[in-house]
């Protein structure tokens, strides 16, 4: 199935960028190009294989609960560009 | 008779660089680095790499410090702490000397997509230094920089060591801590060392390889790596896959490799031919992993903690969209956007689980293959540099590029890029690859070679 630009709309919206016209189309053609490639993983037979989502054996670490030092509230603030009264400021979302 | 040799030394670097047409920099560090080159000067600061300068890529956190990945998202951001790695070099008595160039979040094989323009290559300027670790291989190569520290998601370490004529390492995954890295793709990626020899490169991985408690996939592992430069490899069987050389591998770095494998023989080590069966398949399983893991690691860059903020605020949606828009270049909106449709309804099972399970296999196929051989030899690059603008229109003509890097990612195991030969004035590089941690062996392999040969040059009117 080729995606057409009105896919890209679409994957656009769901990953939050905005993209104009001429991205949208030059999108859509390099997508269908490079998602043809990934097709080759299609010839691979991988039945009753397990997939590998970390190489290494990833176990839960835990440490025990005690208060640690942590970044204090101005300079935890210090890179946002906007805040009021000691809090991240966001745009509305209701 | 002078007692600043370091401040002195540092003055020089910075002078180089402010010379320099090479674009390796981002930002630059000098008061900071005079300050320690004197308190080494002074006998107050001393470690093992005490007075020597270490660039540091961009994606990884430098207290008080500008740090952007390359990015006009993070356009201004200051980190208020270090990553463990650049902890280590200042504890070390490291002189950093800046954030070095990079493509945007790592994304890329020529630093070209970096919102702070390309690099260049020191060996031919209108060719590309490799990447994503492009500033840093080319600080290195320009002399910019004693060594660096690069990132290697897929060969972002060891593609400009090989396109810069430098040693590049990527280390084992979790040998080194990845804390106060920018993740892309974070089950793939891993510090490593660059510098102009062996040498160089195994003293900077000793000193940022280590367990962190502060990184979950971070192994405890002890090794001292310097303890392997040992001129020897009498004894030792080198693999050579198969599917590393032929269609698309150019034939002077063929040749070159070959030649490579060759030395070692006559230095002692045997070879035979080996095959790795499913890497055909690595680039495409690469490519969806990293790109869905980008997809999702990204989304933190919402312009309300850090980073680039603009206009007027409209609802979440809207004005989150804009930054973004506003912030990524197209590489990385590319990325996100088909990391976010492989992972969507109806796809994860024929994209990403597809692309795990090709995973399981190529992993199969390296243990496999060390079960009969010490270690793997191989071109790092298909190719030598390619000319700046030569896969701009084409995204997929420049993945294809890492065909022979990708695959020790997706193992995790270790592997290091040496010069081995020219194509004209462009650098060649060999990688040697190693089973899980045994780096020892890349590097003795990789310093053996060195010791025997002399590809270890500075580009012309360096």
């Amino acid at each position: 199935m080729a995606i057409s630009v009105k896919d890209v709309q679409h994957i656009a919206s769901l990953a939050c960028v905005e993209l104009d016209q001429a991205q949208q189309e030059r999108f859509a053609q390099q997508f269908n190009s490079i998602l043809e490639y990934f097709k080759e993983l299609d010839g691979l037979n991988t039945e009753g294989v397990e997939p590998t989502y970390h190489v290494i054996g990833l176990n839960n670490v835990f440490r025990e609960d005690e208060v640690s030092e942590s970044l204090p509230q101005e300079e935890a603030l210090k890179n946002a560009p906007r805040h009021e009264k000691g809090y991240f400021k966001g745009p509305r979302i209701v | 008779m002078s007692m600043a040799l370091y401040e002195e030394s540092v003055h020089k670097t910075f002078d180089r660089i402010k010379h320099s047409r090479l674009n390796a920099y981002i930002t630059l560090d000098k008061e900071n680095a005079l300050g320690t080159a004197k308190g080494v000067d002074d006998g107050k600061i001393a470690g093992r790499l005490a007075g020597m300068t270490v660039a540091v890529k961009d994606c990884i956190t430098t207290k008080g410090l500008l740090t952007t990945c390359g990015s006009k998202i993070l356009s201004g951001y200051v980190p208020p702490f270090d990553a463990e790695v650049v902890a280590r070099l200042r504890n070390e008595g490291a002189v950093i000397t800046g954030k070095t160039n990079m493509d945007e979040f790592a994304m890329g094989t020529s630093t070209e997509s970096s919102h702070y323009g390309p690099t260049k290559n020191p060996w031919d300027m209108t060719r590309v230094p490799g990447g994503s670790s492009g500033g840093s291989g080319a600080a290195v190569a320009g002399l910019e920089c004693r060594m660096a520290l690069g990132t290697d998601t897929g060969g972002s370490v060891r593609c400009p060591a090989s396109f810069c004529g430098v040693v590049g390492i990527k280390p084992t995954y979790g040998l080194v801590s990845r804390y106060g890295v920018i993740a892309y793709a974070n089950s793939l990626e891993q510090v490593g060392p660059m510098a102009r020899n062996v040498s160089d490169a195994a003293l900077l991985l000793d000193v940022i390889a280590g367990h962190d408690p502060k990184d979950s996939t971070s192994v405890p592992h002890d090794a001292r790596y310097t303890d392997h430069l040992v001129d020897d490899v009498k004894g030792l069987t080198i693999g050579v896959p198969k599917e590393y050389f032929g269609e698309g591998t150019d034939m002077k770095v063929e040749k070159a490799v070959w030649d490579a494998i060759m030395t070692l023989n006559r230095l002692g080590a045997d070879y035979k031919e080996v095959s790795l069966p499913h890497t055909k398949y690595a680039l495409s399983a690469y490519y969806i992993i990293a790109m869905c893991e980008a997809s999702s690691n990204l989304a933190r860059f919402d312009g309300l903690r850090y980073g680039l903020r603009t206009g007027k605020d409209e609802n979440w949606h809207a004005t989150f969209s804009r930054i973004r828009a506003e912030g990524f270049g197209e590489e990385v909106k590319r990325r996100i956007m088909l990391g976010t449709y492989a992972l969507s309804e109806g796809y994860y099972g024929k994209y990403y689980l597809k692309a795990l399970k090709v995973r399981t296999l190529i992993k199969k196929d390296f243990e496999k293959a060390f079960k009969g051989v010490d270690v793997l030899a191989a071109p790092t690059m298909p190719y030598p540099a390619f000319r700046i603008g030569e896969h701009q229109d084409d995204p997929l003509s420049m993945y294809m590029a890492d065909v022979d890097t990708v695959p020790v990612n997706l193992a995790g195991v270790p592997s290091i890029s040496v010069p081995c030969g020219f194509a004209g004035k462009l650098p060649i590089g060999v990688q040697f690859i190693g089973g899980f941690f045994d780096e020892p062996m890349i590097i003795r392999t990789a310093h053996t070679f060195e010791l025997n040969t002399d590809f270890q040059k500075l580009p012309e009117g360096f």
